[in-house]
């Protein structure tokens, strides 16, 4: 009687657990076959987080990527195939992912999203000789000492630099506070960079405190620390998770400086149940603006939109312009379909390192032998729940 | 950062903590089993919280108010710590503890990745439920605090009274009381050994529910591992103050915040972790049963 009362209870759990699940589980379902099989198209191929706490970046990635390929293939020149597999940021995952792709043929990549899993899918790109472009991983191990691996996106000494200059170019503050991640790459490579290049341009950082995963939701010291120092301005180079509640903290302290984030601030604006006012006034430093009269940005916005619903962020951006990159690099050498992955390879290198390319990203691109790229960022603010271009 | 505000942000940290000690404790003294699973117990009461606040639960659900919602995760995570208890813990009764040890971080596991499968790993901010009159803190003489510190102390207050009273008091927590001393001497003056523990542990498990409603809304964002931090750092405070003692819970709950944000504020934001591990260590040298342990006497 007790037994059959312990399976009645467990059944009525568990039905009650995919009940409240159905709602999320439609979600996780997606194909990771994203465009169908065209006969004799490019194998192209990466990793990104399609589910997890970073799966705002990889689902723009994935609907941009997808969205200019769809776009080359009807032209019918070039053909591709493209297909993103879920790493839920993470590096180990990312490595099963890259190896699923590499079995499924996969001749050129598109790296990795994030920068940990990227780093991880470099050295294996690197090791089997296949070219990668990453659309946003940017840290500088993704590159470093990897002849074929290059960049869509700014690196994060790059970033910081530019960060700096920004502020002092617009005279947003002199007093300013960082709070970064201290166990994370991306976040110290963008604070490394922003501290040597920030004295020198007259903005003093009067507070710079840290936090590690698993300490990443009390912020009150930080925050604090920051405010009875006077800055005037907090940087905040870090995803947008920790970010949310920083804002969040803030608000209830009741202290309002100016918020300055970088590409992963990008998409604080679409967490679910996340109050957009508290956002309000956040500045960030992007390559990409939604808001630009340019008419291919326009174009690429009302067509992302169309499809998507939403309004393309920067990883979108920097995902659609790899794949028009690619096209114009592989027109350019006359490359075709049933060369190996490693052929590909020697060709995009030589024609990576010479060829300028113009994006919605940037204008007259170009990447160094490093595989790092060389375009103007842009600083956007969010007013009314919406990014807004500062120039 | 003046030291009162660090006070009081000590203290709302520590009374997080806290409260999700009361419930390691209360189940480590009466099972003498180390639920490692608690943890995500609390989470999966946040996300039952969150869901039927949102309405998201069920299709065929409304949303409802936020008491209602904070009740359901009551009743979900009872009978989730029921079944958790029945079917992992209950065939191991007679077991060597480091096999239930082994089997509570499973537990652990096993919840963690249900929720990742359930409700995915994009974060959920939570919505806030204590605020008044559209305010979410309350100035005292220049100091600001949230009212959810605020709650989360009384309500820590209330749960570790009522527990104790519950435990020295009724019929049940002296058979609880029993059962902790030994379990087969209750046996043998007709205590059913295993009921009351499963008791404990309904019991430990609704404290988990409300422990994730106070925790999730102090710290807003909700993704499957939420709770399994706060977990670690709840059952060192639960050590810290004598594991088993429930007063212990509470003050070393408090003390363990007061603390993390006092290293943070005043010595390094970067050493924080390791200074409130360090203290931990010094602790248990001097004092090995923990601030309010009692030392345990073995009858040969």
């Amino acid at each position: 009687m007790k037994k059959l009362l312990a399976i009645l209870l467990a059944v009525c759990l568990m039905a009650g657990l995919v009940a409240c699940g159905e709602t999320a589980t439609t979600e996780t379902t997606e194909t990771t076959e994203t465009t169908e099989a065209v006969a004799g198209a490019f194998k192209i191929g990466g990793t990104a987080p399609l589910t997890g706490p970073a799966a705002i970046y990889g689902t723009a990635v994935k609907n941009a990527a997808e969205l200019a390929v769809e776009e080359i293939n009807a032209e019918g020149g070039i053909q591709f195939e493209l297909r993103m597999e879920d790493d839920q940021h993470d590096a180990e995952k990312a490595v099963n992912a890259y190896n699923t792709l590499k079995d499924w043929g996969m001749q050129i990549s598109l790296g990795s999203v994030t920068s940990k899993p990227c780093e991880a899918t470099s050295t294996e790109t690197y090791a089997d000789r296949i070219f990668a472009l990453t659309p946003s991983a940017s840290s500088t191990a993704t590159i470093e000492g990897k002849d074929n691996q290059f960049q869509m996106c700014f690196t994060d000494p790059n970033q910081g630099s530019a960060s700096a200059q920004y502020i002092a170019d617009k005279a947003l503050a002199t007093k300013v506070a960082v709070i970064w991640k201290s166990d994370d790459v991306y976040s110290k490579g963008i604070y490394d960079t922003f501290m040597a290049t920030a004295p020198g341009l007259g903005i003093e950082v009067v507070s710079d405190t840290t936090f590690v995963d698993g300490n990443d939701t009390d912020f009150s010291v930080q925050l604090a620390d920051a405010q009875a120092n006077g800055a005037e301005l907090v940087f905040l180079p870090m995803y947008y998770t920790p970010a949310s509640l920083i804002l969040n903290q803030a608000n209830a302290m009741g202290y309002a400086p100016v918020w300055f984030g970088v590409d992963g601030m990008d998409g604080i604006l679409t967490l679910e149940g996340f109050d957009t006012a508290l956002a309000e006034g956040v500045i960030l430093l992007t390559p990409f603006n939604a808001d630009s009269e340019d008419a291919r940005t326009a174009a690429f916005v009302a067509k992302y939109q169309e499809k998507y619903g939403e309004i393309p962020n920067q990883f979108a951006a920097d995902a659609y312009d790899c794949v028009y990159a690619y096209k114009q690099a592989l027109e350019a050498v006359g490359a075709t379909a049933d060369m190996t992955a490693e052929e590909l390879c020697d060709l995009m290198i030589a024609q990576f390192t010479t060829m300028t390319y113009d994006g919605i990203t940037g204008e007259s691109m170009t990447w160094d032998a490093s595989g790092a790229v060389t375009k103007d960022p842009k600083g956007m603010v969010i007013e009314n729940g919406a990014y807004v271009g500062l120039d | 950062m003046n030291i009162f505000d660090s006070l009081i942000s000590g203290i709302s940290l520590g009374s997080i903590y806290a409260i999700i000690a009361l419930g390691y404790t209360m189940v480590y003294g009466i099972a003498k089993m180390l639920n490692f699973a608690h943890g995500d117990v609390i989470m999966v009461g946040a996300y039952i919280c969150f869901y039927t606040f949102t309405g998201g639960l069920m299709s065929f659900l409304p949303a409802v108010p936020p008491y209602a919602a904070i009740l359901i995760a009551v009743v979900v995570c009872t009978l989730l710590g029921m079944l958790i208890e029945r079917l992992a813990y209950k065939p191991l009764r007679t077991a060597p503890s480091l096999a239930v040890l082994i089997t509570a971080i499973g537990v652990s596991y096993f919840l963690q990745n249900a929720a990742l499968l359930l409700w995915t790993s994009n974060p959920k901010v939570f919505p806030s439920f204590f605020n008044f009159g559209g305010n979410t803190n309350i100035e005292l003489g220049g100091l600001r605090i949230s009212y959810v510190t605020i709650v989360t102390i009384i309500v820590s207050a209330v749960i570790m009274v009522a527990l104790t009273l519950f435990t020295s008091y009724s019929k049940t927590g002296k058979a609880m009381r029993a059962c902790s001393e030994d379990k087969g001497a209750a046996q043998l003056m007709g205590i059913n050994v295993n009921t009351t523990i499963s008791i404990t542990f309904a019991i430990g498990s609704g404290l988990a529910a409300i422990a994730g409603v106070l925790l999730c809304s102090a710290y807003p964002t909700l993704v499957p591992t939420t709770g399994s931090m706060p977990g670690i750092k709840a059952f060192t405070a639960a050590v810290f103050g004598g594991i088993g003692s429930i007063p212990g819970a509470m003050l070393g709950g408090l003390l363990l915040g007061v603390i993390e944000i006092f290293s943070k504020a005043y010595i390094s934001t970067q050493l924080s972790d390791a200074i409130v591990f360090a203290v931990l260590i010094v602790v248990l040298l001097v004092k090995p049963t923990g601030l309010l342990g009692k030392p345990i006497r073995e009858k040969v």
